[in-house]
């Protein structure tokens, strides 16, 4: 491309408004590069005061071509870029876009491969709650609920690790399965882990829930009734902490959710706060699902047994020719989907993670589009911060828990 | 799970001469154009579909009309989702905004601009949303070249 070194910088976005709409009023940019939050988001707000009159939120500094970069990559290989949406707990965006592939294919997963991705699911929702609620209160000072919490949260990081191979982003989602089983002494570990979390947490519950200054931050700030949150489009902790006790778990069950014995919590204000605790409670109901899926866990294939999807052993693949093709066409062509549309959600730590695929039969998607709870958040986020002071405008977003990497794609 | 209820909404829409499936667990509908809005409010006031879902686009080159636009909705009481399909020519790529219904459609309209530029009659904010001022095409349209470039700054030499 052609430019001048003396050009001016073009403006990315293109306010909403430019005039303030009082006489006191003021235009003021926050972001997207804020120290504040994190999160690369712009929001323009015209102040009256300390007050926020009008705000208008900008996202997209992230995108980054997810969805037309997966119509050039089979269905398997496309894997890794899945788990770049919610960087937070890239193994729940792995398996809901798995599950979406298999229902398109027809394909059932085997009981211990069901169970697993409960498991893991909930496992990963806990690290994404911690990172979420681990922000949004060091946001208001509490530095040590943050080390509390990321201490946590990076155990289970590098507890995933050894179970995959990476911290955050995994790829351990297979279209059929799983990239292989648990390692030896995985569960015990989990055991552990969950212990130290009871001990972590109840820390955290002591310094946080009934501290003056915490509530005072968050009571009553970035309000929002169960009418509006639906109308905004508005899904899972930020609908629950309204008081709707609305989750895919429990409406809509899948993987192995119906045989669970599990709560919802929800809030009563939808304000700051609720957010907090709803998420906080989140995580025990979690950690609970998790120890009655260990106890579930059955013995057997991880991967199912069909070779439009399923790699065959190595020894196979070197030494008959029918598992040499099988391999080379699933490497080269991709698993061949038959020709059809679905639309598949699941429960993701931020609300409704959907997956709309389309396939024209063959190895490669011919749109991948997803439905990001994130976006969807920051179309109604204007509506927590108008009105409210301009020191909450962090604190809201990171109660918002946007996450770039789903919201911008 | 509420199955009555989607046969229910079948039975209502296809009597008026549209296309009306199940499949993967909820129910797809196709509509013509001018349909859109009052099926939408339908939906939303009779049968309780309160949650804008999604809107996206499916371009299909070579085919007339060339875009499908696809909208999914779920009902909040009865855990059920609804797809509505409709079909726009390349030409005059216009549909219906949702927006006076669900405030989600604004954001989720804005996107589909960008990517397919199909236009939403009764947004007024279709400003770029993913993308920035200035963009040049609609890059999940299939004729969109993947490698093309298009940087906001200009590289260094």
């Amino acid at each position: 491309m052609t430019g001048r070194a003396d050009e001016p910088l073009r403006n990315p976005v293109r306010p909403a408004f430019d005039t303030p709409s009082t006489e006191d009023g003021v235009i003021v940019n926050i972001g997207p590069s804020h120290p504040a939050t994190h999160g690369t988001l712009q929001i323009i707000a015209e102040l009256s005061g300390e007050k926020v009159v009008r705000a208008d939120v900008h996202c997209g500094y992230l995108h980054r071509g997810f969805e037309k970069e997966c119509e050039s990559h089979t269905w398997h290989t496309l894997i890794p870029y899945v788990d770049r949406l919610n960087y937070c707990s890239a193994l729940i965006n792995d398996f809901a876009y798995c599950d979406a592939v298999e229902s398109l294919m027809g394909v059932e997963i085997t009981p211990r491969t069901r169970y697993l991705r409960t498991l893991l699911s909930e496992y990963s929702r806990i690290a994404d709650h911690m990172t979420c609620i681990a922000a949004s209160v060091m946001e208001l000072g509490a530095m040590t609920a943050f080390l509390y919490l990321m201490t946590i949260r990076d155990w289970i990081y590098e507890h995933l690790a050894d179970l995959t191979g990476a911290r955050v982003t995994h790829s351990y989602g297979r279209i059929g399965g799983l990239a292989h089983d648990l390692p030896e002494g995985w569960l015990d570990r989990l055991e552990e882990i969950l212990d130290e979390y009871e001990e972590y947490v109840g820390r955290i519950h002591g310094l946080m829930d009934r501290n003056r200054i915490f509530i005072d931050r968050t009571r009553d700030v970035g309000v929002m009734s169960t009418e509006e949150a639906v109308h905004w489009g508005f899904t899972g902790p930020m609908l629950r902490s309204t008081g709707a006790a609305r989750d895919l778990r429990r409406d809509t069950p899948y993987l192995a959710y119906a045989e669970l014995d599990f709560e919802v919590p929800v809030g009563i204000n939808g304000d700051n706060y609720d957010r907090y605790y709803v998420r906080m409670r989140e995580m025990d109901e979690s950690v609970h699902m998790i120890r009655q899926l260990v106890q579930m866990l059955p013995d057997g294939p991880i991967n199912v047994d069909d070779r439009r999807c399923t790699f065959p052993e190595k020894p196979r693949v070197y030494t008959e020719i029918e598992s040499l093709i099988n391999h080379f066409k699933l490497v080269i062509d991709g698993p061949q989907v038959p020709a059809g549309e679905i639309y598949l959600a699941h429960e993701a730590p931020n609300g409704e993670l959907g997956f709309y695929l389309v396939s024209d039969g063959t190895g490669t998607p011919h749109k991948v589009h997803v439905r990001a709870p994130s976006f969807v958040h920051m179309g109604g986020l204007h509506k927590l911060l108008e009105g409210y002071q301009l020191a909450d405008v962090v604190s809201t977003f990171g109660t918002v828990n946007m996450i770039g990497g789903e919201c911008d794609r | 799970m509420n199955p009555n209820l989607l046969e229910r909404v079948r039975a209502r829409l296809a009597s008026e001469g549209r296309e009306a499936e199940f499949a993967h667990g909820l129910l797809a509908l196709s509509l013509p154009r001018p349909a859109l809005l009052d099926t939408v409010r339908l939906l939303k006031d009779e049968f309780g579909f309160d949650l804008f879902l999604d809107v996206t686009a499916v371009d299909w080159p070579g085919r007339d009309p060339r875009f499908d636009v696809v909208f999914h909705f779920y009902s909040t009481r009865d855990h059920v989702r609804v797809r509505l399909k409709t079909a726009v020519p390349e030409k005059d790529p216009v549909v219906d905004s949702l927006v006076p219904l669900y405030g989600s459609a604004a954001f989720m309209e804005r996107e589909c601009h960008d990517m397919y530029g199909i236009v939403f009659r009764g947004n007024d904010d279709l400003r770029p949303i993913l993308l920035y001022e200035g963009f040049q095409g609609h890059p999940l349209r299939k004729d969109y070249p993947k490698e093309r470039e298009q940087p906001l700054v200009r590289y260094r030499e």
